[in-house]
């Protein structure tokens, strides 16, 4: 698996295509990713590069194929490289800090929209779903938080990146990942009981329950130590 | 970019065989051939791919290549752009690197009353935690102790781990997930709020904790959120390129660069937490990997002049399954939770051949040896893999059970056509873990006074291989630990104020010289190399 074998093995019968990074002209291989793209064409990445996995939402791209007057977007690191796509990066946008206490917040209805107020402006206009590139129904959870249905938004936007692709395109200016990422806490804290066997296990390792068991282990011989592992039970 | 005729071709035999794998195990590996598929599989074990360091304090420890290049470089810092006695920000605490383990360390240091500055490379929350999919262990379930995660622990790492980190590892677990779901953190639980716990590679109970396949994610969105809301000084795309030592030798600030502006700033700290991560973008051995682009040693680089200890950093986990296919994710992780679901890895004839929840390291080394053995499929990049049974997934537990357990598996794949709910996916080892690091006591400091080390960048904990879900748990452990301590050292220095120095650096640099070690590569290397500069691809 050294890397002139696969290069070698690459090179044969490799498409190229056109692409134009902030309207240069650069020709690329056709099975890359924009990503990949960028590097191919000499860019060292810095910012609009992060976990390359579609993880992080760091690539927030947008671009547009020539004929085609529609705007797309997707993250750089999971969408392939097409001839004739114009593109540009969104590695960042400013938007607005938001600041609270969980602990001083509740989670009753009206929650979300005393600390987003502006949620209650969406037009329905939907553009905030068409751009995700989690597919997620992004108004559809916007319209939970304006009614209030905490968990509802919390369940429907957890895939959630905070690439921030949605609130670019929104007309009422909603921070839509922010209100999703605090109905998630929301509902984490105040809706759903506190797990009872956390706090039990908590009160245990307190009164020092463990404490001899663990000291023995930690001065056991390594034989000791292999013995109990190998014949250790599993559930 | 769908499977080729001839891979679907050869899908066919798994599909032919699945039948008769369904309710039958594969047979666990003894410990005697857990040692030979090791001893003759595992990359750790190629002698040639290491080399012992000539200068520093681990001088005469085994590296592999790739690191020990980094390490016995020259500093990559322009000292005439900078006065270290002229900073620019002073701080009781400053916490480089902005994922969990930071983000957890200024968390603690916030709350014991510290005046925190974080400085991270990228941006805050580019970091492996995000990546990490598949859980969070922690022994909080009445069938399971602390006693026995511990020797899920030592076992795993071979009995290698340093017990007292261990011990504050698996003790601190319940408290991690107790202040993470008091943050908000949305874990998998059930409808009386009881936590879902599933089993990883090597846990003798189901303790993995988990936000659906977004864990480390969620975790990150959480204490990044909580970070924000705080309030907490936050400087991000700066690099911490060398640490300052005061005239005691002790750790009193950092040398950063802004990666836009090129332009330096001098911070002086009453004490530093180090947060770096591992270095999995040095592609050891040539692997692909499934780490973060910021993933490139840069703390280890800058612990190391200042005179701190590593310890096991001869040992490196490849992740058993990394994607193979296509080309686009080659290296790309495919969570452990995948196989804890019950898709087991299977060769070009469609036979089972190795248990599917082995400890990494043995399950790697079998898929390696099982693609040496001629018994691997060939993608048409040119990289070898074997199968990884992803439908068994749905046979075992239902329709619908791959996109609800895994969705964001499930969608990486279908973005090049590839359904994991009907295919198999073709999989490969991929450089997952540095498993050692800078070596910590249990208060998470480091060999150098006042220096605090968490998460991957530190080394101790996980001994000789890290068992999945112990590395989220560590990042918060150790981070919180760092956190809290070096927030109480500030205070105990109050009112010193002493010079600061880069000394240790002139020092380092002339042990490079005397050992013949020419000026080659500057480090840290903050980006990852790139071809021509990698003197490990040369020739």
């Amino acid at each position: 698996m050294t890397k002139d074998v696969k290069n070698q093995e690459k090179s044969q019968g490799q498409n190229m295509v056109d692409i134009y990074i902030m309207g240069k002209k650069y020709t690329v291989p056709d099975s890359l990713t924009i990503m990949k793209g960028f590097e191919y064409a000499g860019y060292t990445l810095i910012r609009g590069c992060g976990c390359r996995a579609g993880f992080c939402g760091a690539c927030s791209t947008v671009y547009r194929v020539a004929g085609d007057h529609e705007l797309k977007v997707g993250l750089a690191c999971q969408t392939k490289v097409e001839n004739d796509m114009y593109l540009t990066q969104i590695p960042f946008y400013p938007a607005h800090k938001v600041q609270y206490q969980l602990d001083e917040l509740q989670g009753d209805t009206d929650q979300l929209a005393e600390t987003f107020p502006e949620i209650t402006k969406c037009v329905g206009c939907n553009a905030c779903s068409n751009v995700c590139p989690q597919d997620i129904k992004v108004m559809k959870y916007i319209a939970h938080a304006i009614r209030g249905e905490i968990s509802k938004a919390a369940d429907e936007s957890f895939d959630c990146l905070m690439c921030g692709l949605c609130a670019t395109k929104c007309p009422a200016n909603i921070l839509q990942y922010k209100v999703a990422l605090l109905s998630r806490r929301l509902h984490s804290r105040y809706l759903v009981p506190g797990a009872e066997h956390l706090q039990d296990r908590l009160k245990e390792i307190e009164e020092g329950k463990y404490d001899a068991e663990m000291d023995q282990l930690m001065n056991a011989s390594r034989e000791e130590l292999v013995d109990k592992y190998n014949n250790r039970d599993i559930e | 970019m769908s499977y080729t005729p001839e891979m679907r071709e050869l899908i066919k035999k798994v599909e032919a065989t699945r039948p008769q794998r369904l309710g039958h195990d594969y047979p666990r590996m003894t410990p005697e051939e857990k040692q030979d598929v090791l001893k003759n599989h595992h990359p750790d074990y190629i002698q040639e791919q290491f080399r012992e360091a000539k200068v520093g304090p681990n001088k005469g420890d085994r590296f592999p290549h790739e690191v020990a290049d980094i390490l016995e470089a020259y500093a990559r810092m322009d000292r005439s752009q900078f006065d270290v006695n002229q900073p620019d920000k002073e701080v009781d605490v400053l916490v480089i690197g902005g994922g969990g383990g930071g983000a957890a360390a200024s968390l603690m240091a916030h709350e014991a009353g510290a005046d925190v500055m974080m400085a991270t490379k990228l941006r805050f929350g580019d970091a492996n935690t995000v990546m990490a999919q598949g859980g969070i262990q922690a022994a909080d379930k009445p069938t399971d102790s602390p006693a026995i995660h511990y020797l899920d622990v030592m076992g795993g790492g071979h009995y290698t781990n340093i017990p007292e980190l261990v011990n504050a590892l698996v003790s601190d677990a319940p408290d991690v997930i107790r202040w993470l779901e008091k943050m908000g953190c949305m874990f998998d639980k059930d409808s009386s709020g009881n936590m879902k716990t599933k089993h990883g590679g090597g846990t003798s109970r189901m303790r993995m904790h988990s936000a659906r396949d977004y864990t480390g994610a969620e975790i990150m969105r959480t204490v990044r959120d909580e970070v924000i809301c705080r309030d907490i000084n936050v400087v991000e795309f700066c690099a911490a390129v060398e640490l300052l030592l005061d005239d005691n030798g002790k750790a009193a600030g950092a040398v950063l660069y802004n990666m836009e502006t090129e332009e330096y700033m001098v911070v002086k700290a009453k004490s530093v937490v180090l947060a770096t991560g591992g270095m999995g973008r040095l592609h050891t051995q040539n692997f692909p990997t499934s780490n973060h682009y910021g993933a490139t040693a840069d703390g280890l680089v800058l612990a190391y002049r200042a005179g701190a200890k590593l310890a096991f950093m001869d040992t490196v986990q490849y992740h058993p399954t990394g994607a193979s296919f296509p080309e686009q994710v080659e290296g790309f992780l495919i969570t452990e939770k995948v196989r804890g679901l019950g898709a087991t890895p299977i060769n070009v004839h469609g036979e089972q051949f190795v248990y599917h929840l082995e400890t990494r390291d043995v399950e790697a080394s079998a898929i390696i040896r099982e693609c040496a053995r001629g018994n691997g499929i060939k993608a048409p990049s040119g990289m070898a893999g074997v199968w990884l049974d992803s439908p068994m997934i749905e046979e075992l537990h239902g329709e619908g059970t791959i996109e609800k357990e895994v969705p964001a598996m499930y969608r990486q794949f279908a973005r090049f056509d590839v359904d994991i709910r009907k295919d198999p996916i073709l999989v490969y080892p991929t450089l997952h873990y540095q498993n050692g690091g800078v070596l910590i006591n249990d208060q998470a400091e480091s060999t150098l006074e006042n220096l605090f080390v968490a998460g991957e960048a530190s080394g101790g904990i996980h001994g000789r291989n890290r068992l999945m879900g112990n590395s989220l748990l560590d990042i918060l452990v150790m981070g919180r630990r760092a956190g809290r301590n070096a927030a109480a050292r500030a205070k105990d220095s109050n009112g010193q104020s002493g010079k600061l120095n880069v000394s240790h650096v002139d020092a380092f640099e002339k042990e490079l010289k005397e050992a013949g070690i020419d000026k080659q590569l500057l480090s840290p290397i903050l980006i990852p190399l790139p071809e021509k500069l990698n003197p490990r691809l040369k020739d």
